[in-house]
């Protein structure tokens, strides 16, 4: 009898202890991201599909269409042509396809690269409407970017850093 | 103020079915904000300021989705559930004393009348569930009586406590014997009954498990049931069991203010009597909204567990112990 009472006593009293608990969350700060109007900067270390990198001093991609990541890639979906322009010493990329269905993010292409001209984007927002959506032209894009002042490109562009420090994976 | 007879029976009922539909769709909003906040996050913020159209926008989703009745229902009980489980709040409002010269109805055996038609509803959720043809609805039915039945015990035992502590089932006159300081309300008249905090407890119990709210909620346990006896309701049919849902928690409320926490008298002397009503009773309401997210849902065992081993012996006690003490003293 004396123990039965005593776990219904203490039984109550975990219930209000409970209800303080609770209540104590109830008066603090949230701690939500309210995501369409806010965004979280994404770490360093962020895998989006890949982008090419642009050389700070032409303004122009470093890549000049070795086509060492396209070999590297086991999934078959990277595509690279390049052009040789006249007065230039290397070759220069001229068309940069990604076919993001394919792509598991392993990042071969990226280690494969010896000049660092391909790195993890940090666009996570991905939607699209169809499968071509997502065959995406980097080197188009890279253009884009480029036109755009910093962080004013596409809707999509907006929301990530605009000039990423160089992914320290990579070389 | 006195309005003429006709006209002062319309204006109750307008005022009583305006106060319920716009507690109903705002508790919603309460509740989903407390939700939220109890979770360290805001809650509906889109719709409105602070997500304040939200139950607007809710309702409007409800009434244009259609009305469906499925095969093989009984076809009125089906369509006279929600209808039985929303009249009887409605009828039992009549009574509530909001200020002492505003109710309805003053009738002076009120508590006896609340008590009559609130039983109704659990009748109404049992044909609800019933006339649905559906396993999970059957199951919830059978829950909701056997809780009831079990729960309604100490919540008699207590109100018949509270009878005897007041002498009157007069709504209004059991708030006016409660006047004064905040030591004159029945929940801390310790020298009738030492164990009146308690009383209070298994009422609130009680009334948690009688409106079906967490961690009562048996009848529409989601993650059992899917619905529980609401599964094939569809459209308003669905929304007038919600609605009812929040508006017997307004009544639950309601009557623990009148009982326990002195109705419509201030403790300090300001203020209008219908501030100070309101104000206690949307502190209970908040409560219950507080328990539900803070207890996870019992299992159905140690709910009857609680009710025939833990809160019946309990308010027969207090029962016995009052009459002792007024005998005594």
């Amino acid at each position: 009898m004396k123990k039965a009472l005593q776990e219904i006593s203490q039984g109550l009293i975990s219930l209000f202890e409970g209800m303080r608990i609770t209540l104590g969350q109830f008066f603090k700060p949230t701690v939500t991201v309210h995501y369409p109007h806010e965004t979280l900067k994404m770490p360093p270390r962020f895998r989006g599909h890949i982008e090419l990198v642009r050389d700070p001093e032409t303004g122009r991609a470093i890549c000049y269409a070795c086509k060492l990541c396209e070999k590297a890639c086991p999934s078959d979906c990277i595509s690279v042509e390049g052009v040789k322009l006249e007065g230039a010493k290397k070759r220069s990329v001229s068309n940069y396809m990604l076919d993001f269905t394919k792509c598991s993010l392993c990042g071969s292409c990226v280690e494969a690269c010896r000049d660092g001209a391909i790195r993890f984007s940090r666009e996570y927002n991905l939607a699209g409407l169809s499968k071509d959506d997502y065959v995406m032209d980097l080197f188009k894009r890279l253009e884009n970017e480029a036109k755009a002042p910093e962080g004013q490109g596409g809707a999509a562009v907006e929301k990530q850093p605009a000039a990423a420090e160089p992914n320290p994976e990579v070389k | 103020m006195t309005v003429p007879e006709p006209y002062r029976l319309i204006l109750y009922l307008a005022g009583i079915l305006g106060f319920v539909g716009l507690n109903a769709a705002y508790l919603v909003w309460v509740e989903r904000k407390g939700a939220g906040r109890f979770q360290r996050r805001p809650g509906p913020t889109e719709a409105g300021p602070a997500g304040l159209l939200q139950p607007i926008a809710d309702a409007l989703k409800l009434m244009s989705k259609q009305l469906l009745v499925p095969a093989g229902v009984d076809r009125t009980l089906f369509r006279v559930a929600p209808l039985l489980m929303m009249s009887p709040v409605l009828i039992s409002l009549a009574v509530i004393p909001w200020s002492e010269s505003l109710a309805a109805r003053n009738i002076n055996v009120g508590l006896l009348m609340i008590f009559a038609f609130g039983s109704i509803n659990v009748m109404a959720v049992m044909l609800g569930g019933w006339s649905s043809r559906n396993k999970y609805a059957i199951i919830s039915a059978a829950r909701v009586v056997s809780q009831n039945v079990a729960y309604e015990i100490p919540m008699l035992l207590v109100i018949v406590t509270m009878i005897m502590v007041t002498g009157t089932m007069d709504l209004n006159e059991i708030v006016r014997q409660q006047e004064g300081f905040i030591w004159n309300w029945n929940i801390f008249r310790v020298w009738v009954n030492p164990l009146m905090p308690l009383t209070f407890l298994v009422f609130f119990t009680c009334m948690l498990a009688e409106t079906n709210r967490a961690p009562f909620d048996m009848a529409e346990a989601e993650s059992e049931l899917v619905a529980g006896a609401y599964t094939e309701y569809s459209s308003m049919g669905f929304g007038v069991f919600f609605m009812a849902e929040y508006a017997n928690i307004l009544l639950g409320c309601a009557l623990g203010t009148v009982l326990f926490l002195g109705g419509w008298q201030s403790p300090i002397g300001i203020l209008p009597g219908v501030f100070w009503f309101l104000a206690k009773m949307y502190f209970l309401i908040f409560t219950v909204v507080w328990i539900r997210w803070t207890f996870p849902r019992t299992q159905f065992y140690g709910l009857l567990n609680l009710s025939w081993k833990i809160l019946i012996p309990l308010s027969l006690f207090t029962l016995i112990l009052t009459s002792a003490m007024m005998k005594l003293f």
